[in-house]
Formats: structure tokens, sequence, C-alpha cells
């Protein structure tokens, strides 16, 4: 007898029976109980004049509808040695996504679409990327070899993209632990994807060659927080430099975890390191569901080539009459899944639930937009009793299976149909290899594509080996950034308070505050405090221009010390510099409107102030008139005299 | 060379030997800059002598300077093994049968991601596992003529294939492929245009501006639309099929006499120069775009004219070019010379004596353009007719890598200048064309307005 089930009381007992709980309860034992376990790969551009392979400038961007031609490519896998495809590529192929390549000249030549072999690599980037190599305390090759690591989804026109080794094997140091490094690469940047809807995937070329880094760790953090604590150590670390481009997508990480009795599994693109806590997290309690439900599905059935979805031809009228966005040429397929019932609806993160994972694979697998499929433990569903139940009979349904009907454009339901065949299959045996994509600060994450192997490697034989010697290694080592810990011990003798620290590392104003305290007569704790307060409050308005040199706060320093002006004005300056940094002091002083004053003369008017306010105010209360002849003098005093020795002045009844 | 040590010389070899380690060693190496664990791979025989070369377990490869090398200790063994698997290619009664002629490039290929080295695949099974579309088109056989680089590619190549194309079409093939190196292919088509004459069956050429190694590769695309052109077209002539653009969208079939490579790295490099292409063509349809070309016949009466004069020259005249440039090849006992000139067909007067030394020394002199585009008209100008009556014979609108061929192979069938005169005039196979057609000659200028305006609306 066909019976559906409470899905969403089903997904709560899920939830409870995996443990789930949310981030902010999870205690670092929860995390050990698990065996979790975190790497990550830290995306970097370099901030360079050209891109790697070719002389075409690097960092242009434009909007996704602005090109000036377009070229169409397909991705087809090659034959890796065993003869077959590798897993990644079969998907990719398998999907025949016709790829179009938005191009505009200004920062796009023939080298982009695939039509010109590399260039020399760029060198800047070389000397940048060795030079953080060093700081990673990594081993350097004594040859750098460019490799070809096949990419099929199209995000680069070759297929592959051009990468190679600097350095292996360093580390880097969390507050409680050192992070061991695995590897720094340098490497071409992708295309930036503007759309992928059904068949067609659009990218621009404009991030395609930019210079980047890649530091991969090693899978050394057991808890979240330590995740995210040595993603921004190594961000500290990069921006340290002065040579890395800032920006949205100028760092993005890929984040590794696993649990134990799971699979490591790829979070692709997490451009903020706040996120990574909660996608680890989330993603930690995934792969326990999804081991969990191996577990039930084994006692069930048993999988191998006998374990076989049945399909059925669903009518679409009755689809539409339920309100299902079916659309002509849409055929719809009805699904038994043996042994699945309360799978579907079993949890897997916040808001999602098994049937998500199989939702996921058609979409990127078959092309088929979402909403892709329904099944009979949906909650929301209502009126599909008659067609499940249709279904059950004509699959032959039995009491422990799952029913679905998947539906999109004809030519994709066998794709489709293949898909859930498969994802169903890997439950059997826990988490799939794959890599997932970050969806939100919640931690969701969605299917991307199958986790490729070490098997996409090859050399490019296009570039020849660079030698780099030891002198080399020498002159770059000279110009080392001091440690990004070594900074912050210097800071705290000086003063500077601690909740400045990030903003200071992640615009790398260390160097700054250390040379207007070392070569001007400022203090370090009020430059620190400044630039940590002040400065950051104004950059979190966005009211900084792009690419601002903050060596130029050294010149408005200097210049204050030199005029005597008092340091109050200083504050004054610094936010018109930050959104004019080609402006001279002199400019923005008439900006703010500032006279040069004598004190004498300033002080002289509190005796006359001190008349008018006993003319103004009845009352005779005389803190208010203090406040009121210290509101009156403060525009003109700003920068003549300091405020707190006017104060005590006027305090002190004045001299006028 | 030690086979145990491939491509390894001076220092790092004895580095190897001193460690009692070779190629496919897996090791622990110790140098100064730290240490690193992988396998030795081949080094490469063009590169210095001071670097190891080994692949880390990542795939990633790397190059250790020998001089900073303290220790290596081999912890296993394991040498790769090149081999293609093979699938048997699927014979399908009433598809038409296709022969595939190798002679050298890479149609398809595999890569061994554990050594790097790119294997091409070449034998119907081969093929069949790299390309599995053929499958659905035609029932393939192969054979590999030569495995030469393109630029070796010569007359003694050209006869052979010639011979072996009539064999086939005698034995009664529908359809022949020939992969070839794209540098010279268009050399290789005009030569076979004038030695295989009044094919029953189309002859399509094709080759890859991309290796074949790549996902983003031209190879397979090619195969199949020179797979398709083959098998269902009734284009029986002498054709190249490359990327009409450089998206993946159709391809071109070009005529082989007026076909020239014209970009050096390009997926597109291939075009119809003062003319038009004969068709275009997808996966499984040919498009004609003209009417005018030789159609398929079930009869087998094929000829095969294989022969090669090698004493020929082709000259790309530059102002100043001195007369010893000519006089070094009438002593050196050429037969044959075909000058690319300037403008409408020029050369400097200093030349003149030269060119009158040849006409007596019997050398056949014929004059192209270095415009490509146009034909060749020696009347316009005085300069022109003094040096016709040199000698100098105007071979019309003949590309001058295709006179050059015509020049050799005319040559090779008689030294009665006359004859060759009249050999090298007559058209065969679209090499000299009548008219010039209004589209034949389109270069778009890039910046102008109507033109972005297309290449926007248009896949490049």
């Amino acid at each position: 007898m066909y019976k559906r089930i409470n899905g969403k009381e089903n997904t709560e007992i899920s939830k409870k029976k995996i443990g789930f709980v949310n981030i902010n309860e999870a205690t670092p034992e929860i995390y050990e109980k698990l065996g979790f376990k975190c790497g990550l790969e830290v995306h970097q551009q370099l901030l360079t004049k050209s891109k790697l392979f070719c002389r075409c400038p690097a960092g242009k961007y434009q909007k996704g509808d602005d090109f000036e031609a377009e070229v169409i490519r397909h991705m087809r896998p090659t034959l890796s040695e065993l003869g077959e495809y590798d897993g990644t590529a079969l998907m990719e192929f398998k999907t025949r996504k016709n790829i179009t390549y938005r191009l505009k000249n200004e920062n796009a030549c023939t080298y982009e679409i695939d039509d010109t072999p590399p260039f020399p690599l760029n060198r800047e980037a070389l000397g940048i990327s060795i030079e953080i190599a060093l700081l990673l305390k990594t081993s350097i090759v004594g040859e750098l070899h460019i490799t070809r690591k096949q990419y099929l989804d199209g995000s680069i026109p070759t297929g592959f993209q051009r990468t190679a080794i600097v350095g292996i094997e360093g580390e880097i140091p969390i507050s409680n632990k050192k992070i061991r490094i695995i590897q720094l690469s340098i490497e071409e940047d992708s295309c930036r994807e503007i759309s992928d809807i059904g068949h067609e995937r659009i990218y621009s070329t404009d991030r395609l060659g930019i210079p980047l880094i890649e530091t991969v760790t090693y899978p050394d953090m057991k808890t979240p927080a330590e995740a995210a604590e040595a993603g921004q150590y190594i961000r500290f670390l990069t921006r340290s430099t002065g040579k890395v481009r800032t920006g949205i997508g100028a760092a993005r990480e890929d984040v590794n975890v696993s649990i134990r009795g799971g699979t490591r599994i790829e979070i692709k693109g997490v451009s903020r390191i706040k996120w990574i806590p909660s996608l680890t997290h989330v993603e930690a309690f995934r792969q326990k569901a999804l081991l969990e439900i191996k577990k039930i599905l084994k006692e069930r059935k048993k999988n191998g080539p006998e374990w076989d979805i049945r399909t059925t031809p669903v009518d679409n009228t009755i689809l539409v009459k339920a309100g299902l966005p079916i659309k002509n040429g849409y055929k719809a397929s009805g699904i038994r899944l043996p042994g699945f019932r309360t799978i579907l609806s079993f949890f897997t993160q916040p808001g999602k639930t098994f049937s998500d994972e199989l939702s996921e694979r058609i979409k990127v697998i078959a092309c088929i937009d979402k909403p892709n499929l329904v099944h009979d433990e949906d909650p929301s569903l209502n009126d599909y009793d008659g067609v499940f139940k249709e279904i059950y009979t004509k699959t032959g349904g039995e009491d422990k299976d799952a029913f679905l009907i998947v539906f999109g454009p004809a030519g994709d339901i066998a794709m489709a149909e293949e898909t859930i065949q498969e994802r169903c299959r890997l439950a059997f045996s826990g988490v799939p290899n794959e890599t997932r994509k970050a969806v939100n600060r919640e931690g969701k994450t969605i299917f991307e594509r199958v986790l490729p192997g070490p098997d996409r490697m090859y050399p490019d034989t296009d570039s020849a080996p660079i030698a780099i010697n030891d002198n080399y290694i020498k002159e770059l080592g000279n110009d080392l950034p001091s440690d990004v810990h070594d900074r912050e011990k210097i800071m705290k003798t000086w003063k500077i308070p601690e909740d400045t620290f990030p903003y200071i590392h992640v615009r790398n104003i260390f160097p700054v505050i250390k040379k207007i305290s070392e070569e001007l007569s400022y203090s370090p704790s009020f430059v620190g405090t400044m630039v940590g307060h002040r400065i950051k409050n104004i950059d979190g308005k966005n009211a900084i221009s792009s690419g601002f040199d903050y060596l130029r706060l050294f010149d408005i320093f200097e210049y204050c010390e030199k005029k005597g002006l008092d340091n109050e004005l200083v504050k004054l300056m610094v936010p018109v510099l930050l959104m004019h940094p080609n402006i001279d002091p002199e400019s923005i002083l008439s900006t703010i409107k500032f006279k040069k004053r004598d004190k004498k003369d300033i002080i002289s008017n509190i005796h006359l102030l001190d008349k008018q306010f006993n003319t103004i105010s009845k009352k005779n209360d005389n803190s208010a008139k203090k406040r009121w002849i210290m509101g009156q003098l403060r525009p003109i005093a700003v920068g003549n005299i300091s405020l707190r020795e006017l104060s005590d002045i006027i305090n002190g009844g004045g001299n006028g | 060379m030690d086979d145990l040590f491939k491509g390894y010389k001076g220092e790092t070899l004895k580095l190897l030997k001193k460690f009692n380690v070779r190629v496919w060693s897996e090791v622990d190496i110790e140098s100064s800059r730290g240490k690193f664990s992988g396998i030795i791979l081949p080094r490469s025989e063009n590169d210095d002598e001071t670097h190891l070369v080994i692949k880390l377990i990542t795939g990633y490869n790397i190059g250790l300077e020998t001089g900073t090398i303290k220790n290596i200790t081999e912890k296993g063994f394991k040498e790769a093994n090149y081999k293609i698997p093979e699938k048997e290619f699927p014979y399908s009664e009433g598809k038409p049968n296709l022969k595939l002629f190798g002679t050298g490039g890479t149609i398809a290929s595999r890569l061994d991601y554990r050594t790097g080295a790119v294997i091409p695949a070449f034998s119907p099974g081969e093929l069949y596992g790299a390309v599995p579309e053929l499958a659905d088109i035609c029932n393939l056989s192969t054979e590999k003529l030569f495995a030469v680089f393109s630029e070796n590619m010569g007359p003694e190549q050209y006869i052979t294939l010639a011979k072996a194309i009539g064999e086939e079409i005698k034995k009664g093939i529908d359809g022949i492929i020939i992969g070839h190196g794209t540098d010279t292919m268009h050399h290789t088509a005009s030569a076979l245009s004038f030695m295989v004459q009044n094919s029953p069956v189309p002859i399509v050429m094709v080759g890859s501006q991309r290796s074949s190694d790549r996902p983003s590769s031209d190879a397979a695309l090619n195969l199949i639309h020179a797979a398709t052109t083959a098998a269902i077209s009734d284009i029986a002539e002498v054709s190249v099929c490359m990327f009409g653009p450089t998206s993946d969208e159709y391809g071109l079939i070009h005529r082989g006499t007026r076909v020239r490579k014209m970009h050096s790295s390009y997926r597109s490099a291939f075009r119809t120069i003062g003319d038009i292409p004969i068709a275009t063509v997808v996966r499984d349809k040919v498009t004609a775009i003209r009417e005018d070309y030789k159609k398929r016949r079930s009869d087998r009466d094929v000829n095969i004219t294989a022969c090669f004069e090698e004493k020929i020259a082709l000259i790309y005249y530059y102002p100043n070019m001195q007369p010893d440039m000519i006089d070094s090849l009438i002593e050196k006992g050429y037969k044959g010379i075909v000058i690319a000139g300037t403008g409408l067909g020029h050369v400097n007067k200093p030349l003149y004596p030269a060119l009158e030394r040849a006409k007596k020394a019997g050398v056949a002199v014929y004059m192209t353009v270095q415009t490509l585009w146009g034909f060749v008209h020696m009347f316009v100008y005085d300069t022109g007719r003094d040096m016709m009556s040199k000698g100098v014979i105007p071979a019309e609108n003949m590309l001058p890598e295709v006179a050059y061929i015509k020049l050799g192979w005319a040559l090779g069938q008689t030294s009665d200048l006359e004859k060759v005169k009249d050999i090298m005039l007559t058209p065969i196979a679209g090499e000299i064309t009548e008219r010039e057609p209004y589209n034949g000659y389109l270069i778009y200028q890039g910046g102008i307005p109507e033109v972005e305006e297309l290449l926007k609306k248009y896949h490049k």
C-alpha cells in the first residue's frame, strides 16, 4: 500500500540523530568526536602590471555585458593513462556545455582565447611568489616547471591551467600550534563566470591570466576556528609584502574538510575568511549525515549492479495542474528508489535534505535548472498523492522505497535519470568525492563538480623550465617584510590597541606606522590608533580611493611636523587625503578651510567670548560657558594649539 | 646515452650514478634547499645539465639544482609504460568506408600523466577511444605512411602519398582523409591536387592548430569534420578541412590549390586566398557555398601523375636583392625558379641581367605576387614587359607556393620548357582562376565600427 510519510518530521528526527548543533553551541569536543580535519588552499592575486603568460594589463575588469567579441568552445576530455577519462572530465563532457568567452581588447589578447602559445613567464610575478614562499618557510625548487592542470568546466579556455611549484614543505604559526604548508604554486587566474543556465555557460576573460599564488596547507586544523585563523594568517602574510592585489575576488580560499569515515570535500571560492567556520562546520555535519544514510541503506538494501532505479513516464498535464514550472518540450519521469524511504527528506544541511544532493547534481550534470525534481517526502507537497501512487504501482513499489519525479527538457531527462542512479549508488558508500561551492555565510554549500584526482597534471610543452639560483633567492630574501607575529609583538610594545591589528595587517600599514614613528616625532600608538580606528572607519564606508598608497600618510605627518601643526589637524587632513590620494598637504588645508593663527591670537579671544556669553545667557552656569567658548574656538584652534592646552587655559580662567 | 638515465648529462648524470638511482626511481632527496620526494623523470635533451627533474606526489614537476643535492635515497622503482588501450572500431553495414593516411602530425593523442608524455593515437582502435564520434560517421581503416614533422614533408612523401591514394581509390574506398601537420599542409595539398587528378572521391587533408592533448584542442572536431566531408560530401577534390572561425562552430573546406596557412597559431589559420571556399561543414552536414567543384563519381578512373623535379626554388624578392641570388641558382643547376615579386610582379633592374642568364641557361622562371591576393600583371609597366622579354612568365593568380609545387611537378614530367609553360598556365585544379570574385579578398580591418559590430554579433 502506498503511503506518504511526514517529511518535515523526518528531517527533524534525522537532524537530531546525527547530533547537529549550531556553530555557536559547538565545543572543540564535538569536532574531536567527528574527527574534523581541515586544510586550506589560499589563492591570492599578485600585484603586477601585466598577466602571467601574456602582456595584457592585469587587474582591469569590466561588467559582464560589456564585451567586444565572443568565442565559443567545448571542452573535451583527453585520455588518461588508463585509457579512461578522469572522473571530472567525464562528467564535464557529459554536460555538453557551450562555453562562451567574452572578450575586450583592453584586457585580453589571442593568448586568452588559446589562439597563441604562452609568452615567457612574468618575472615580476615570479619574484613576488618566491618572496612569499620564503615567508612561508618553504624549500624553494631549483627549477620551475610549468605544468598543465586540467579543468574541463571551461573556466580556462585552454582546458588547463598553467601552474608551477615554487616551494614545498613550510609552516605558519597560529595561536596554539604550527600549521604545515604543503606547497606554494604560481599560476594563472581563471575566467570569471558570468552565467550558467542550461547548456550555456558564459565567462569573461578579464580575470583570466592574472598572476595568482596558491598556498596549500596540510589538514592540520582541527576546528573551524583554527581554519579561519590559519586563513587569516596567510592573508596577513601575503599582504605584508605589499605586492598582492586587494579588493573583491583578489583573494579566495578553497577549504578542504573531512570527518572520520568521510571524504575530503573541497569547498571552492570562499571569498571571505569570516565564512570559513560556518562552512566547515556545516560540511562536517553533512558528511556525518551521509555516513548515517550509508548505515541505514546498508541495513536495508545491497548496493551493486542489482541496485537499480525504476522509471515510468509521467504525464506533463498533471504536473502543470499542480503548478510545477513545466515548459514546452519538457518531459517528466517518475522514479522509484528501492530502499530509499526517509532518505530524501534526511537532513544534510540547515534547510536542505538528501533530495538536494540529487537536484544539484542534475543541475550541473544534466544541465536542468532548478526546480528539476519533486519527491513525495517534500512537506510542501499536497496534490501529488495520485501521481506518486501511480508511480508506486507502475514501478512495483514497496514500503521501503522512495519516489520522485524529475522534469526538464526532453533531451536531458536520460542524463538526469543516470545522474540520480549514480548519486544514489554512491550513497551506499558514504560521502562521494566532489567539490562544492560556498553559497552563504550560514555555511550552505552546493554541488559543483566531481573532485578531480592528481591525475590531471602534465608538463606544459610550450614552456621551458626556469632555473632559480641561490643568488636570486638571496637577493629576494634581503627584502622580506617582518613576520606577522613579530609585527604584533612590536605593536603591543607600542601600545597600539589590539583590535586595530587585523586592519593594520590587511592594509599592510605596519611599515608606514614604523616609518612615521621612527623618522618623525609622532608616537606609534597615536598613529596606530588613528589608522586602526579612524581610517578603518572611513575604509568601511568605501571612502578610500582604490589602490591608495598608505605611505602617503607619511607625507601628511611630515608636513604637519614641519609646520608645527597640531595632531588634531592630522585627523582632519587624513580623510581628505584618502579620497584624493594625489592632493598635496597645502591643498588639503585649504579644503578643510584651515588658517594658520598665532596661539596668542586665539587665546586673546577668550576674554571677548566670556563677555559675549554673559550677554547671551542669563544663567550663571560656568561650565556651560566654558564649553561654549571651547566650541566657538575649536574651528580656529585645531592645528594651531592643542585642544587640551586650550581647554586648560579656558578652565584656568583664561588670561585674555 | 645510457637508457637508465634518459636525457641526463654531465654533473647530473654523475650524481645519479653516484647515488645509484635512475629515471623512474622513487626517491627522497636531501638538498641545501630542503627535502624533496618524488619520481625521477627523464630530462629533455635540450635542457641544461645542472638540474634533476622529479614528479611530486601532487602531480607537479619540479627541478632541483644538482649542486644543491646532498643525498638521494631510492625507495622504489616504477617504469612508465606507454600503451594506448584499443577499442575495436565498430563496423556498420552501409556506412561509407574511409581511409585515414597518417603522415606524422598527431591527430589524437593520449597523455601519460605520470610522465607527462604525449603519445599519439593513430590506429582505428586508438582513434575510436579518443574520438568515438567517428564511428557514427564511417567505417575507418588507417595507414601510417610516414612519421615526419610537417616541415620535413617533401617530394618523396608527395609521391608516396599520391600513389597510396591511387591504390585506395582503385580498391573502392569512399573517401580519404590525410592527417598532416599544419605548417606545410597547403604545399602537400597542392602537390596532391596536381598528382591525383580526376579522383572520384573526396580527398580531405586535416590537422590541428592546438595539440590534441588539450581539452580545447581543435583536433577532434577537425577530424570529425574531415570524416564527414570524406564520407558524405560529393566534393571529389583534394581539399583542406580546418576551422572556419576560431570558435567551435564549423569547418571550412578549402580547395587544395587556393588554401594557405595565414596565422602562426590561430585555429582559423587556414584561408582560401583570392576565391571563396568550397563548403562549410558541421558534425553531420556539409553545405556547399559554390557549385563548380568536381563531383563524386562511382567509377574508379583516377589519374595519378606522381613525379617531381627537386631542383626548383621559390624566392621572395626584396628591395636590393643582388643578382647573384639568381646566378647561384643557375650555377647550381636549378631548373626552375618561382619569384614572389612585389606588387603586380616586379623585381629591381639589377636583377635583369641575371634573369637573362637564367633564360639562356634554360631555367624556367615564373612570376607570382607576394601580395598573395591578385593577379600578376606584367603589361601595366614597362618594367614588366622588359622582364617578360627576358623570359619571365607571369603565373596569373597562382599562389607562390602553389606555383612552386606546380613547376616542380611540370618539370618532373618534361624538360621541354614550352610544354612546361603549357602545363603551368593551364588550370588543372583551380590554381589559376579566370576571375577574381569581389568577395575573394576580404581582410577586415579591426577597430572600424561596422567591423567591430560584426565581431560582436558573430563568434570570432
